[in-house]
């Protein structure tokens, strides 16, 4: 007889419960689909260069692959601290996002260059190819070349320490 | 006051048109236009929440719509064209999720919901049926009954 009369209080509990844990849920997190998974295959002019980069040619050390493009304000915000990590060491690939590669190389000739290397992907077909939805988008690529993390949205010191840093200790 | 009004409905008409129409392409054949349609608001924009690629004006949406276009006109299945997206923007861009591990409480809820109904409306039955009277009681029942209804006539 108790247990009748608190049955509909626990499933009112329950249901509270259940809604609650749907407000902590984010609603925008889209996870990578190709974390766990070798970069995708590109063969694409380098910036500046007069020779063209495939995925392969990256290998050997955990880096950034930073994808960014002058029309997006966001790059130009977390361009400073890209230099920072840039300076501590961290690799960083650029991956220029359907802009203009003159306009591209002015921004880097005056803002600074944290890239050891820049891909241009003027069409955005590496981008479709690696699930690129937006600049700025940061990955992770180890050393084998495998896809670890995605960031969406501007690095800053806490994302780094956060999701980022722990992909590159023991490394570099 | 006629005049006013002829003004304001063809503006709301024309603006209504000038953002209906993100971009045409030509198809070979009205089938390939059809399912054209059909997976552009199958398909959910992976950069603007709760849109289909088909409302989105998001540039993304424009590369994916032209992706399917393009993969409509070779010739690959729409089966094939979402696997293709999949691979690239994850489960995400499905409106219409298939079923894993993590979709099957969300497919199989409905039959569930269903059998948990079925199971209340039979206790109820049976709840019912168990409560019904004895054929003491019914006598009893039709005797009072009987008893009322003298009484009333009287």
């Amino acid at each position: 007889m108790l247990l009748k009369r608190f049955l509909p209080l626990a499933a009112f509990a329950a249901l509270v419960l259940l809604l609650v844990r749907g407000l902590a849920l984010d609603p925008t997190a889209l996870p990578s689909a190709r974390v766990g998974q070798p970069l995708p295959e590109f063969d694409l002019q380098v910036l500046g260069g007069e020779y063209r980069r495939s995925a392969g040619q990256w290998r050997g050390q955990p880096a950034l692959l930073n994808v960014w493009a002058t029309w997006c304000f966001s790059c130009r915000v977390e361009h400073p601290y890209l230099l920072d990590l840039a300076e501590n060491g961290v690799t960083i690939y650029g991956l220029n996002y359907k802009d203009d590669p003159v306009k591209a190389l002015t921004w880097l000739q005056e803002l600074g260059n944290p890239y050891a290397e820049t891909v241009v992907d003027i069409n955005g077909d590496f981008g479709f190819d690696l699930g690129v939805y937006g600049a700025p988008e940061t990955y992770v690529i180890d050393a084998a070349g495998t896809v670890q993390h995605r960031h969406v949205g501007v690095v800053d010191e806490r994302v780094w320490t956060e999701q980022l840093a722990p992909f590159f200790e023991g490394g570099s | 006051m006629t005049l006013f009004r002829w003004l304001l409905l063809s503006l709301a008409l024309s603006s209504a048109a000038a953002l209906g129409v993100i971009e045409t392409y030509e198809f070979s054949s009205p089938a390939l236009e059809a399912r054209y349609k059909a997976l552009s608001q199958e398909l959910r924009c992976p950069k603007c929440q709760n849109q289909n690629i088909a409302d989105s004006n998001a540039p993304i949406s424009r590369d994916l719509r032209a992706i399917v276009h393009e993969k409509l006109e070779t010739g690959a299945t729409d089966s094939e064209i979402i696997d293709f997206l999949v691979d690239r923007y994850g489960e995400f861009v499905r409106y219409r999720p298939g079923l894993d591990r993590n979709t099957l409480w969300l497919w199989s809820a409905p039959l569930i919901l269903l059998l948990m109904a079925v199971a209340v409306v039979l206790l109820q039955i049976r709840r019912d049926r168990a409560s019904a009277m004895s054929p003491v009681q019914q006598a009893r029942a039709e005797a009072l009954r009987q008893k009322f209804q003298d009484e009333a006539q009287q």
